[in-house]
């Protein structure tokens, strides 16, 4: 549905995006994941006629972005950055511009109306000013508008931006009951957020794609080792010498007084029964023990700020510093 | 509806749900009732002086009235159009739901046409209300009302040239202080060149100045002279003002 082949952005001297290809199947959710101003919001942009690439070409659902943007403007339902309403409007007055403008009319425009307005949760405000409403109320305003004319590619910039935990939760669900029937690009830059939605995630920093896979394979193929974590009551001082001398284990970080541990061993060796055994036969009062597996945030840190070696919180540093991080897939370790 | 009728009928719809219109409206009408207040009694105070020197008075309301009336209009209309116009494209930028339009299956020759028509249509609301003063005035008196019609075919051509340059403005920034006031300056700066036209005189420079200012096609209309190079000025000028508008707002994509 959407076919992305080595579009460039230049912004004067700046380059926002670097020679990005990807594309989107039928029915499929993807992520777009990265640092703010990785590039994400610009490439959306592209997606969806609302600026030129600098090079390359961007095809979605068959037409060309640069030749034929009224066709895929049609086909698009396009949630920005910031929701796009009209303070002055309400609710319905919204949805009922937007659905004209989209070609709806009569009985299709009440019914799609009314089939956003439940499925948003928004009947206790329809008829309110949008100017007075919450930003959550707000950002769900954006998604009906984005949703109305039933478009089979959505591209949703954070769609779950300024909602609470709740309307998070359902807003996830509602982007899970999409797919299948429509092609999904979302970009965001909450981790579990992928995991939980996406069958594809691709991370961008720097304007370049580092890595694109399934949330479950990008974990597997960047991970060196095992990770487990180990609990004990009664841990003597003696406790991460020994725990070292195991076979397999290639560090132990370990925290004497409060009894936690987490040991690194080979990779595709487990060591937890070697674990067990030596803290029971010496009564350490073994209370914890387990697998840690990489999560995507772990992969993400590790692509993005690499060199950098700053924490999630700081991602703007991260994003205007140099790209030189990992430059293409292939570059990554293979899971050996 | 097609998309042009609906993006007109919001950006009404915007307008009214808003004071702007109704304060904006409310001044205009009072000013320009109250232009029209002070020239006919102004006429009334001649007619009265005249009738005690000559014992008769023949005043011809066209010119004492109207036409005061008319020229004071550009003054009234070059504060009012700015302000109606400033927020067509800056509110958009400022409220980021410029992407939104952008994004949406209309195309920018609609998107420009259906702001202009929008403001077009409130002024030529606004100008129908100021009917009443020469309606009113029929009754009392008689006077020549084909001046009266192209004094009014002179004001909507007038109108639709401001307003295309307020469209302008406000399509080259976010900021609507900033849209105001560049349609004032652009708007001035074209009833100057009238001035400039005739320092230089009759000369060919001159002429060309002159035409470039809307005052003597206006003034023309005004005292009913219906000539075909002044409705060819209004025209080409307000088409050029909503091409550049399409220019600028196109180029807006690039940056």
């Amino acid at each position: 549905m959407i076919d992305v082949q080595q579009i460039t952005k230049r912004y004067g001297q700046h380059t926002a995006i670097d020679r990005v290809t990807f594309s989107v199947a039928k029915g499929e959710v993807l992520a777009f994941l990265g640092p703010n101003g990785a590039g994400k919001t610009t490439t959306m942009r592209i997606l969806t006629c609302f600026m030129p690439a600098t090079e390359g070409t961007a095809t979605v659902a068959g037409y060309d972005c640069l030749e034929q943007p009224l066709e895929v403007k049609r086909r698009i339902g396009y949630l920005p950055e910031t929701p796009p309403v009209y303070l002055e409007l309400t609710v319905d007055e919204y949805l009922r511009f937007v659905g004209r403008l989209r070609g709806l009319t009569g009985g299709m425009l009440t019914s799609a109306m009314s089939r956003e307005i439940d499925r948003l949760g928004l009947g206790s405000v329809q008829h309110r000013l949008i100017g007075n409403l919450s930003r959550g109320y707000r950002q769900r305003v954006g998604l009906a508008q984005a949703l109305i004319h039933d478009p089979p590619i959505l591209i949703l910039d954070e769609p779950t931006v300024g909602l609470d935990p709740k309307q998070i939760i359902e807003i996830r669900e509602l982007i899970k009951s999409l797919a299948g029937s429509h092609s999904v690009i979302l970009s965001t830059h909450i981790l579990p957020e992928a995991t939980a939605v996406c069958q594809r995630v691709v991370i961008i920093s720097g304007g370049r794609i580092v890595a694109e896979d399934t949330p479950d394979r990008l974990s597997a193929r960047l991970r060196h080792s095992e990770k487990i974590a180990l609990t004990l009551t009664r841990a003597p001082a003696d406790a991460e010498a020994r725990l070292r001398q195991l076979d397999g284990v290639l560090h132990v970080h370990g925290n004497g007084p409060s009894g936690h541990f987490l040991l690194e061993s080979q990779l595709g060796k487990d060591i937890r029964e070697d674990i067990a055994r030596l803290a029971v036969n010496n009564d350490w009062g073994l209370i914890e023990l387990k697998l840690i597996s990489m999560t995507l945030e772990d992969v993400f840190l590790q692509l993005t700020h690499r060199e950098e070696g700053f924490s999630l919180g700081s991602g703007e540093a991260a994003a205007s510093g140099s790209p030189a991080t990992l430059t293409s897939v292939d570059r990554m370790d293979p899971p050996s | 509806m097609t998309p042009v009728n609906t993006l007109l009928a919001k950006e009404l719809r915007s307008y009214f749900v808003s004071p702007i219109i109704y304060v904006v409206g409310a001044v205009f009408l009072l000013i320009v009732g109250l232009l029209a207040y002070i020239y006919i009694v102004f006429t009334g105070v001649q007619a009265i002086q005249l009738m005690q020197v000559q014992g008769q008075a023949q005043l011809n309301l066209n010119d004492l009235v109207f036409r005061n009336l008319f020229s004071s209009l550009r003054f009234v209309l070059l504060i009012v159009l700015p302000i109606l116009t400033m927020r067509l494209f800056a509110e958009e930028k400022k409220l980021r739901t410029f992407e939104f339009l952008m994004t949406s299956p209309i195309g920018l020759n609609e998107i420009v046409a259906g702001k202009f028509v929008s403001v077009f249509l409130l002024f030529l609301g606004l100008l129908g209300l100021t009917g009443l003063i020469p309606l009113t005035l029929a009754l009392f008196s008689d006077f020549d009302w084909y001046p009266i019609l192209t004094g009014y075919l002179g004001v909507m051509l007038l109108g639709a040239l401001f307003v295309s340059v307020g469209v302008l403005a406000s399509a080259l920034t976010e900021n609507q202080i900033v849209a105001a006031f560049v349609s004032f300056g652009l708007l001035l700066f074209l009833w100057l060149l009238a001035g400039v036209g005739s320092l230089l005189g009759d000369t060919p420079l001159g002429q060309v100045v002159s035409y470039l200012s809307f005052m003597e096609h206006y003034d023309h209309l005004v005292r009913g002279l219906v000539d075909t190079r002044d409705l060819v000025y209004f025209v080409s000028a307000m088409v050029l003002m909503l091409f550049l508008t399409h220019r600028v707002v196109d180029s807006t994509r690039w940056k």
